[in-house]
């Protein structure tokens, strides 16, 4: 069991923490879609302070749509975005 | 001058002494830095400087060729494709190649959505199957404007994507690695694959061209 599902609507956190961080602060804040669960990793917020990185992460490919990162998106409705985000910086999203 | 006055004049040392040349590198902050961090690494036993230097020999002698060996293979192998597409990492170790310590994501070109590649953060990229990086990949303004808008960065490599296909952009930001397989030019249908890797360029892998059977 993971914590989300392919097809689920997702929020990446609007958090803003110092620190090493691998959530493009461009996502934050965003709707997508979860596109794929990648499997877990050691966490990078910790690997990058020497720590051992666990506990490990879920990590899942995100589907954004260009029209809602970018208020002048210049393109077709269809154009998307895909990152990686882990569990800890997603919650489930309404609707 | 001689070289006996060169080492012992006393006056400050801002000009070229003739004869002498910068060397190929100067070090600047991060490559000191990094040379700082690589020295410390060895002194604590995590590493030996033979693990460093073999490493960096690796990395050196990777080039796109393996890539499209990878592309290649999956236009003329359909079975391949699926578990390349399922699942890269272990398809591509089929063929002797490895990821290192990432994983391999395939995303595929179809009639219907054109896929282009780029690191936000860093510059993280397919090295062992494309090599080091080119420059523009790690350039600020590629690893902005690629996600913000990649249709005009697509039309500055020569690249117009119809208006009814979907850009895909990857961001690669965190353990996977991306590689584009894109879609096989018209009229190579009954090619090899050996001379099919020919025509997979490095850009193309990433996204960013097409290949063409010319």
């Amino acid at each position: 069991m993971t914590l989300f599902n392919v097809g689920d609507r997702v929020r990446i956190k609007n958090s803003h923490p110092p620190g090493h961080r691998r959530t493009p602060f461009y996502a934050r804040g965003k709707i997508g879609i979860i596109e794929r669960y990648c499997g877990e990793f050691k966490n990078p917020e910790e690997l990058a302070y020497g720590f051992d990185g666990t506990p490990k992460r879920e990590l899942y490919r995100v589907r954004l749509s260009q029209t809602d990162l970018w208020e002048n998106y210049d393109g077709p409705e269809n154009d998307t975005l895909d990152l990686e985000i882990y569990d800890h910086w997603l919650e489930k999203a309404e609707g | 001058m001689t070289t006996d006055e060169r080492d012992t004049h006393d006056h400050g040392h801002d000009h070229e002494h003739p004869g002498t040349t910068p060397d190929v590198n100067e070090a600047g902050y991060y490559e000191l830095m990094a040379e700082a961090m690589k020295e410390l690494l060895i002194e604590k036993g995590v590493v030996s400087a033979d693990d460093v230097r073999r490493n960096l020999e690796f990395l050196d002698s990777r080039d796109p060729v393996d890539g499209g060996r990878v592309i290649a293979k999956a236009w003329t192998d359909p079975d391949f494709k699926k578990r390349l597409l399922d699942d890269g990492t272990a398809a591509i170790k089929e063929m002797g190649l490895t990821m290192g310590d990432a994983e391999l994501v395939v995303v595929e070109n179809t009639d219907d959505v054109h896929n282009m590649i780029v690191c936000t953060l860093c510059s993280c990229y397919p090295r062992t199957l494309l090599g080091l990086p080119p420059d523009w990949y790690k350039s600020k303004s590629y690893r902005s404007r690629a996600v913000i808008e990649p249709r005009s960065v697509l039309k500055e490599f020569g690249t117009e994507v119809p208006a009814d296909k979907t850009v895909r952009v990857h961001d690669s930001n965190a353990d996977m690695r991306y590689l584009v397989l894109p879609q096989q030019p018209d009229g190579t249908e009954n090619w090899s694959a050996d001379k099919l890797a020919e025509i997979v360029s490095r850009d193309a892998m990433v996204g960013v061209v097409l290949p063409t059977a010319g």
